[in-house]
């Protein structure tokens, strides 16, 4: 049985806080998406809150996050305003990638958020040529590179694995692992399923961590992310964690055994940090309030009109 | 009356059956049934050897796919999206379509790749390519385009048949479209002219076929006779049909879901103009995609689309003053 | 050097054969002077030099049919002393078939005035290629500066200003589908006389073969190229195409000119009891015809209404220099011809009769100047000898005018309250709506009545 504890610290509530922010969202964002005001592709995040709350507490504003097409909880934890996001979801003119992004490509360049990638794999190499561009202008900066165990499949893995270490580049490669590759099973899709030890193959530090606790994802990612920034090279966490939900909106899920996910569900992460009851429904109704407000706003705001549509194909500003 | 869906999975069953040489491979076609659910069912019929789920290693099985057709067995290998095909685009462009050449005809690859393609469903711009006229691009391979029921179904034997490399592009729009199955094995060397007309050729494929079928309705409305011809065997294409077609009605509208520039409907209107030149009373029109990453936004995806008003249009321009 | 090309002799003509050379390579000729003589289908018509110098090549062999703007010679304008030694010419090449060209070849091919019915080709099936073009046009082959096209198809007839080349075979035109452009020739249309109603006013297949469908039964392919030593029946042919002609300008005239009609009769007792005075003193070879007077009268006229003596060219009325009477001719084996008799309004009845008399005999001849080809500005025609009472004409594009007289008749007149027999002719003017109003015609046709009433004025 999980351990469930009171919050000891700030950091636990703020963690708790995230956790919940994002579960709230997403939930939310089930019942918009079935009244299709979130259409196309949607992938939940819920079961796999604490690894976005606990990498993402680790980093400075300075550090820059990639992500995959499961992104509402990295951006959320990461600090994209929830409006924005929502509005994204809406395919509003507001949304942090004025509509064109959708569910799976949320962008913010302020808070160094370098999109959701729906190409499985197709973050990494981005994620090393910005850690390339920190090491070369010294700036001493973590990238921070979230994708599944998926993507261990992809010859892009093994490439930017053996890249970024051979350079000693400061990435930070959270793997999610949660066990299915959209339907295929781990054990059915990779001859070695330790993957830290895959990763430790191209002599990167790397270490499996609890990914459904939140406090030990929050633990490990600063100590990787301590270790970057004193110029140790790249670092790999394996976060073992679960999804809750189907792949996405559009999966039967019939590839998993119904008491597979019940067991884990046990695990919840939300379920490991107690707060006071008092404490806790202030806690939900200040999320009900920002949430509300986000989906009004996104409800309200404006559709991008039809002559923007060829914006940004070539940027706008010339030499 | 079936599904596109269920036409090709019917299809993919009787190559099963009919030669132990054949199998499937690729992402999720065994125990999830196809990500587009066009294999569901098949695992528990054929066993895991003959549907085999790959891991996302799409260089990696399309190249095994290559090499299992050059050793003597006849793969089916399911590539998920046209998007994640780029990840393989090596091993199609490098080694499917040039063994047979480097080899001095030595070795042929009878490979078939299905992959599906196509806009239209707010999947974003990674998610919504219409690549097929890249493909198409490629000396060696055969690029086919199903947009009927009765192609979906047909096409598959003969692409199985066919000693060297075939690509099928299955429209995502098209898996829950209904028509009649076919009786058998479709041609697919040959255009096919899906409405008479007199005016104006509509030429299209894939999942913009039925959008001029739907224009060309519309038209008739009007007074307007088009003449619809689904190139649907887009490598090599079928020009004998387009410009006996265009010797008919003497005007082309060209609908592409590709972007305009060097997209397939550039190759089909050069070909107008080098073969029916003295033919043509109009300029060659064509509705393509805007030239943009197709947005998530509905509305802003559904202008950068070609739709049945802009094909009305296009047809009109050409055929009335 | 300088090309002598095929003159364009009317707005109808698209294509015309070298019936006779009146020059051969080496001869030294002078501006003005006749070199060849052309059949148009209308007539054979001596055209003549632009140029002053020596004549070098002769590029198109007798009998050869060849369109309006190729060059039929080339014209070595340096002197003598600028000149090498005479080098031997090379004789005309053999006629080549008529290829489908390709509008580039075309284009190169006008902008260096070059005939392509007399370039051999060296592409699939002996197409002529660019590469052809630009070898046979060599270093020299290039635009003259500062020329421009006529916007719309073929060059018009209208007033010899300047003496510019002639158009050449494919001018910056309008615009037209390829089906229509091969319909055109397969019909021998010309397009620029075909309204277009595609985009930008494009002419598209339909708007060919409408026109087609106004032109009388014509045959359906122009006559086919004579090859030296070929039996033809020329007048035949001749005939027939000369049929073509005309119902292409007709057909384009009622096309496009609002034509209106005015009618006036007119007493002609005046006229000629003082004819009859004049020619009494005259041996009859100098005897004046009642129809020189009127073409006198209406000659007359014209330059006291200048409006209707000119042309409408490109949406404008271009003012004639001067009163070039077309006389409507009609040939003997049918068919109609309307030459000009130059400065008709200056010159003397007598002159003017003898002019008269002089076109007639070489119409019926077939020895027409280009000049007299080309250059009427307002055309009459005079019926009378059939007995006609009054003629509703049509204007021969790009005039702007046409007068038609009846038959001189004696009618009950009343003159001041009084009836009596008087000799009376209907004189009609057909006018170019666009170009003037019923005002000015009824201005031109009083003009001819006062004019015939002081036949001593003419």
């Amino acid at each position: 049985m999980p351990r469930k504890t009171r919050a000891r610290s700030s950091r636990d509530r703020e963690l708790l806080r995230q956790m919940l922010r994002i579960r709230r969202f997403e939930e939310r964002c089930v019942e918009l998406y079935s009244g299709e005001k979130i259409c196309g592709f949607m992938h939940l995040y819920i079961g796999e809150e604490a690894v976005a709350a606990g990498v993402c507490h680790a980093l400075t504003s300075e550090d820059a996050v990639v992500s995959t097409y499961r992104e509402h909880g990295h951006a959320l934890a990461r600090g994209v305003p929830i409006r924005s996001v929502m509005a994204e979801m809406y395919g509003k003119a507001a949304g942090c990638s004025r509509g064109r992004g959708g569910s799976m490509h949320i962008f913010d360049a302020e808070r160094r958020f370098y999109g959701g990638n729906a190409i499985v794999g197709g973050g990494l190499p981005v994620a090393v040529g910005l850690a390339l561009a920190d090491k070369l202008l010294s700036r001493g900066r973590v990238t921070a590179c979230f994708f599944g165990e998926g993507a261990m499949a992809e010859g892009e893995f093994h490439e930017c694995l053996n890249l970024a270490s051979l350079w000693g580049l400061p990435v930070l490669f959270a793997c999610e692992n949660n066990l299915y590759a959209m339907g295929t099973a781990l054990a059915r899709s990779q001859a070695e399923t330790d993957l830290a030890l895959r990763a430790a193959a191209y002599d990167v530090a790397a270490w499996p961590v609890d990914g459904m606790d939140v406090r030990a994802v929050a633990d490990a990612a600063e100590r990787a992310c301590e270790s970057i920034r004193a110029g140790a090279g790249p670092h790999f966490l394996e976060l073992r964690t679960y999804r809750f939900r189907a792949h996405s909106m559009y999966d039967p899920d019939r590839y998993r055994d119904k008491a597979e996910i019940e067991q884990w569900k046990l695990r919840d992460p939300l379920g490991q940090i107690r707060l006071p009851e008092d404490e806790l429904a202030a806690l939900e109704k200040e999320i009900a309030q920002e949430l509300e407000d986000a989906v009004t706003f996104a409800e309200e705001a404006p559709i991008e009109p039809i002559e923007e549509l060829t914006r940004f194909v070539y940027s706008e500003v010339r030499p | 009356m079936t599904t596109y869906r269920e036409a090709i999975r019917e299809a993919i069953a009787e190559a099963l059956t009919a030669d132990e040489r054949v199998f499937l491979m690729g992402e999720d076609v065994g125990a999830y049934g196809g990500c587009f659910a066009v294999s569901l069912g098949l695992l528990e019929r054929f066993g895991p050897e003959r549907i085999r789920d790959t891991p996302l290693s799409e260089s990696a099985f399309v190249g095994a796919g290559i090499g299992a057709a050059l050793g003597g067995l006849r793969p089916i290998v399911e590539i998920m999206t046209v998007n994640f095909s780029l990840l393989a685009l090596d091993q199609i462009l490098n080694n499917a379509a040039t063994i047979l050449h480097m080899s001095g005809g030595q070795f042929n690859v009878p490979l078939v790749i299905r992959m599906t393609t196509g806009a239209g469903r707010q999947l974003a711009a990674q998610h919504s390519h219409s690549l097929e006229g890249w493909y198409a691009h490629i000396p060696g391979l055969r690029i086919l385009a199903p947009a009927t029921v009765e192609d979906a179904g047909g096409m598959l034997a003969p692409a199985l048949a066919d000693p060297d490399p075939v690509l099928i592009f299955e429209h995502g729009s098209l898996y829950n479209s209904t028509g009649e199955p076919g009786t058998g094995p479709v041609d697919i060397t040959t255009a096919a002219v899906r409405r008479p007309g007199r005016d104006v050729t509509l030429i299209a494929y894939g999942g913009t076929l039925h959008k001029a079928l739907t224009a060309a309705d519309e038209l008739a409305a009007g007074g307007i006779e088009a003449e619809v011809v689904d190139l649907r065997v887009l490598r090599p294409l079928d020009e004998a049909t387009v410009i006996k077609s265009i010797i008919h009605t003497h005007r082309a509208v060209i609908v592409d879901e590709g972007w305009r520039s060097g997209s397939l409907s550039a190759e089909v209107t050069a070909r107008i103009v080098e073969r029916a030149f003295y033919e043509l009373d109009a300029p060659v029109e064509r509705v393509c995609s805007a030239e943009v990453p197709i947005p998530y936004a509905h509305h802003l995806e559904e202008a950068a689309l070609p739709q049945v008003p802009a094909i009305v249009t296009a047809a009109r321009d050409v055929v009335s003053s | 050097m300088a090309d002598f090309r095929m003159p364009s002799l009317g707005a109808d003509m698209e294509t015309g054969t070298v019936s006779e050379w009146l020059v051969k390579p080496g001869d030294s000729i002078r501006k003005g002077d006749p070199i060849a003589v052309i059949d148009t289908d209308k007539a054979l018509i001596e055209v003549e030099s632009f140029h002053t110098g020596v004549v070098g090549r002769l590029v198109v062999n007798t009998g050869e049919r060849v369109p309006v703007g190729t060059t039929l010679a080339v014209v070595d304008e340096r002197t003598p002393a600028e000149r090498a030694p005479a080098e031997p010419s090379p004789p005309p090449p053999e006629p080549s078939p008529a290829h489908v060209l390709s509008p580039l070849v075309r284009r190169l091919a006008a902008e260096r005035g070059m005939d392509l019915t007399s370039l051999r080709g060296t592409g699939p099936g002996d197409t002529v290629t660019r590469a052809d073009v630009e070898r046979a046009a060599g270093p020299e082959g290039t635009v003259p500066p500062g020329r421009t096209e006529p916007a719309a198809g073929r060059a018009t007839t209208g007033p010899a200003t300047v003496p510019a080349p002639p158009a050449p075979p494919e001018p910056a035109r309008s615009k037209a589908s390829p089906l229509a452009r091969r319909l055109a020739r397969e019909l021998d249309l010309d397009l620029a006389t075909v309204p277009g109603t595609g985009r930008t006013g494009a002419v598209r297949a339909d708007d060919v073969r409408r026109a087609a469908a106004v032109r009388s039964d014509a045959a359906r392919h122009a006559p086919p190229v004579n090859a030296p030593g070929q039996a033809v029946r020329q007048d035949e042919r001749r005939e027939q195409a000369m049929r073509q002609a005309i119902a292409r300008a007709m057909t384009r005239s009622k096309r496009e000119i609002p034509h209106y009609y005015l009618t006036s009769t007119i007493d002609m007792s005046t006229a000629l009891a003082w004819l009859r005075e004049r020619n009494r003193e005259l041996p009859v070879s100098e005897r004046v015809l009642p129809a020189a007077l009127l073409l006198k009268a209406a000659a007359t006229a014209a330059a006291e209404v200048p409006r209707l003596n000119g042309f409408w060219i490109d949406d404008g009325f271009v003012p004639g220099e001067a009163v070039h009477l077309g006389m409507a001719i009609s040939l003997k084996g049918g068919g109609l011809i309307a030459p000009a008799l130059h400065d008709a309004a200056g010159r003397d009845l007598a002159d003017l009769m003898a002019g008269m008399k002089d076109l007639v005999s070489r119409v019926r001849s077939g020895r027409l100047r280009a000049a007299e080809m080309t250059e009427a500005t307002m055309t009459v025609t005079n019926l009378g000898d059939q007995g006609v009472e009054s003629v509703h004409g049509v204007i021969y594009p790009p005039q702007v005018a046409l007068v038609g007289f009846g038959r001189i008749l004696e009618r009950p007149w009343a003159v001041h309250g009084l009836l009596g027999v008087r000799p009376l002719v209907t004189v009609t003017l057909a006018a170019d709506h666009r170009a003037t109003d019923g005002y000015t015609g009824g201005r031109f046709l009083a003009a001819v009545g006062r004019l015939l009433d002081h036949p001593a004025e003419l």
